[in-house]
């Protein structure tokens, strides 16, 4: 695929172009805004709309939803985070991994309107400037994937079982990771990922 | 997923009024089987009643001879609990296995015994202890909730607000699970009462959890894993899917209650 533009990556592209609807939803909201002064949760707008509030990343976002959308659909659509995938869509793959103050979710079986008032961390959230997370760094250096697509829940999971105390042995790294399937089979390598990450951690 | 509304009250009262007000609505827990049956559209609620934003639902406290557990307590902060692990650690170790950590941490005990799901494990807790069920509109029976698949005893805008656990003398769980799903193609509790009663709850195998009578009986005379060697469960009555026959299942019954008696004559 050509650069839509010289010098512009692909993801920078996708980026920008899922990001427009975001003005729109913006602009809906500024309309709202009478009735966001009279709740603060799930205030209802007209059409079935919902006005939330999102913390993601350290940055807060004003969105106006149908109360259907998941959080994952949320981040992909409407602020266009697209480094958390969908897999399954119904909690099963791990693919949707993010964290929710800090504790792994399902962003996939979580409602946007639900996450109000949390703080949300997805796979763009974790790296510190240029410099990766001691996991993302971990992950390259063990080849821990194939195609990468389950790589950012495998990797938001990692982060939450090393701080969760999880990662003692090798069966305990499995038994609590086994909620992020891999289908390239690279389990391995995360495990041998996580093992590295986790002393870099401080853990 | 239909569309619905969506409201996040502040009380349990509020809950309840908003759920009995309109009979379409449904009250949302932890959403980690919900959401996927609202995904299929196997469901189509008006609106959704989120309990996550009432507070003093997700307690843990020992509380006479057992523990009192709110509502809205997760899977994970069962299985974490100091309190749960030093009264009861064989409920904190059940806790850990309930599908994977993603879902535990938002899964609740009151949406898993509120749901009934043939395959889930609280229920077999609730209904083997014969724990009190403590709602808006009084108390039930653990040993009473459970009529059949996905049914309790609960009126449809009736909520859970905690659970009454005794804890027993001793206790053993074993779950045979699937390995992809985690949930349990057979799970056994075993326990001995603090009045020295030995009961065998079984999850997973029937439409609903139900008691092994015959295992029960057997383990009375003699409580050594050979009391089990001619027990066998009729397995007419029992679940049969992809992942296993009613006789499997049936098979199953058995071999898991006597891992769990090796179990409590180990400690």
């Amino acid at each position: 695929m050509t650069n839509p533009t010289p010098g512009a990556s692909r993801r920078e592209f996708l980026s920008t172009a899922a990001s427009a609807p975001l003005v729109a939803g913006a602009a809906a909201g500024v309309l709202g805004g009478e009735a966001r002064a009279q709740t603060t949760t799930g205030a209802a707008m007209a059409g079935g709309q919902v006005l939330v509030t999102l913390k993601v990343n350290g940055q807060t976002h004003r969105l106006s939803l149908d109360p259907r959308v998941t959080l994952v659909d949320a981040l992909r659509e409407h602020l266009g985070l697209t480094g958390t995938k969908v897999g399954c869509n119904h909690g099963q793959c791990g693919a949707c991994t993010v964290h929710k103050d800090g504790v792994r979710v399902l962003s996939c079986l979580t409602l946007a309107v639900a996450a109000e008032g949390s703080e949300i961390t997805t796979i763009e959230g974790l790296a510190d400037g240029d410099e990766l997370h001691p996991m993302q760094a971990a992950f390259v250096q063990h080849d821990a994937y194939q195609c990468g697509y389950c790589t950012p829940g495998q990797i938001l999971s990692a982060v939450a079982c090393v701080k969760e105390g999880h990662a003692g042995s090798d069966a305990e790294i499995r038994e609590y990771m086994s909620g992020n399937l891999c289908r390239c089979g690279a389990y391995v390598n995360i495990v041998a990922a996580i093992n590295d990450a986790k002393t870099k951690m401080g853990a | 997923m239909y569309a619905f509304d969506y409201a996040k009250p502040a009380s349990l009262d509020e809950a309840a009024r908003l759920l009995a007000d309109d009979p379409e609505a449904k009250a949302l827990a932890g959403g980690q089987t919900y959401i996927p049956t609202l995904k299929q559209r196997l469901a189509q609620p008006t609106r959704l009643v989120d309990l996550a934003g009432i507070p003093d639902l997700a307690t843990i406290k020992e509380e006479g001879d057992g523990l009192a557990v709110g509502a809205m307590t997760t899977h994970k902060a069962v299985a974490a609990s100091p309190v749960v692990q030093r009264a009861f650690p064989e409920l904190a170790y059940l806790a850990s296995l309930i599908g994977d950590p993603a879902v535990r941490a938002m899964g609740t005990i009151g949406g898993s015994v509120a749901n009934n799901d043939p395959a889930a494990d609280y229920p077999v807790v609730v209904l083997t202890l014969d724990a009190t069920v403590r709602t808006t509109k009084g108390e039930h029976r653990g040993s009473d909730f459970f009529p059949g698949m996905f049914e309790t005893a609960l009126e449809p805008d009736e909520l859970i607000r905690e659970f009454h656990i005794p804890v027993p003398e001793a206790a053993a769980w074993e779950k045979f699970r699937n390995p992809a799903s985690r949930y349990a193609l057979v799970s056994v509790l075993l326990v001995r009462t603090k009045d020295g009663e030995i009961r065998c709850g079984v999850g997973g195998a029937g439409p609903t959890c139900f008691r092994a009578t015959a295992i029960e009986d057997a383990l009375r005379s003699s409580f050594a894993p050979e009391a089990l060697d001619g027990v066998t469960i009729d397995a007419g009555d029992l679940n049969e899917d992809i992942h296993a026959t009613a006789a499997y299942r049936a098979h199953l019954i058995p071999v898991l209650a006597k891992r769990c008696v090796r179990r409590m004559l180990r400690r």
